[in-house]
């Protein structure tokens, strides 16, 4: 329990940093801490993400850093994928989201890595960030 | 902002969709799809593109949360035992983020991930 506490307060940190949900870490949390199956992991993770990003997009826009119309008409967007992955993530085996899951986050840690050590240097207004 | 031509709309249909798939699928915001894209795509600097992933995520985990809540598959108090801790982590992440770089950050969250998911293939 004390884990799922330490790794949620480690999701929210990169979560603010990296502009994603937290999710990525809030799945193992939820599993390996707290022992929910994968399935229930990433329902569970989908609603931990909900304040963190509200809370995450509040503070940025004080920052100047949220575009919103952009924010709002990429999560309409979204929602037709959403429901396909949520049917998708019901209809196959638990052996076969884990997998899928592992696979996923490999993809994420190589996209960063990537884009840390290998990438051209950030548009000029992104310059502060580096 | 400038009025959004229509190649942009698909564009952001697109990163949307994608991000919405992962979503559902993963459990996880879609983020590390948007941020990225709306950098490479859409000419956004990294810090506007973090934030409004994050105003996207919104919306996207609700909707799967919603979603999966209707499966069933949703536990209310686990997800508050990582969320509360999480809350206060997001807004260390957010003003830490407008001082350093995240560089070291990315690679220590990079090393975790794939931690997990060996654990996940071996396990």
């Amino acid at each position: 329990m004390i884990e799922a506490i330490l790794i949620g307060l480690a999701a929210g940190v990169v979560a603010g940093l990296l502009g994603v949900g937290g999710g990525a870490l809030f799945v193992p949390a939820l599993t390996i801490g707290l022992g929910l199956s994968q399935l229930e992991a990433e329902a569970t993770s989908l609603l931990a993400i909900i304040p963190v990003a509200l809370v995450g997009a509040w503070r940025q826009r004080a920052h100047g850093n949220v575009d919103l119309r952009t924010g709002a008409l990429l999560g309409f967007v979204a929602v037709g994928g959403a429901a396909g992955g949520v049917v998708l993530a019901n209809a196959v085996p638990q052996r076969a989201l884990e997998v899928g899951f592992a696979i996923f986050i490999l993809f994420v840690a190589f996209q960063l890595v990537r884009r840390e050590l290998w990438s051209v240097p950030p548009a000029p207004e992104a310059g502060a960030q580096a | 902002m400038a009025r959004m031509p229509r190649r942009r709309t698909l564009t952001l249909a697109a990163i949307g969709t994608a991000a919405g798939l992962f979503s559902g699928l993963f459990g996880v915001g879609g983020g590390i799809l948007i941020v990225p894209l709306l950098v490479l795509w859409c000419g956004f600097g990294t810090r506007l593109a973090t934030g409004t992933s994050l105003a996207a995520i919104v919306i996207i985990a609700a909707v799967a949360a919603a979603l999966h809540g209707a499966y069933g598959n949703v536990h209310l108090r686990e997800g508050l035992l990582v969320g509360v801790p999480a809350v206060a982590g997001v807004l260390i992440g957010t003003e830490l983020q407008q001082r350093i770089s995240t560089k070291a950050i990315s690679l220590v969250f990079a090393a975790l991930l794939i931690v997990v998911a060996i654990d996940l293939l071996v396990g």
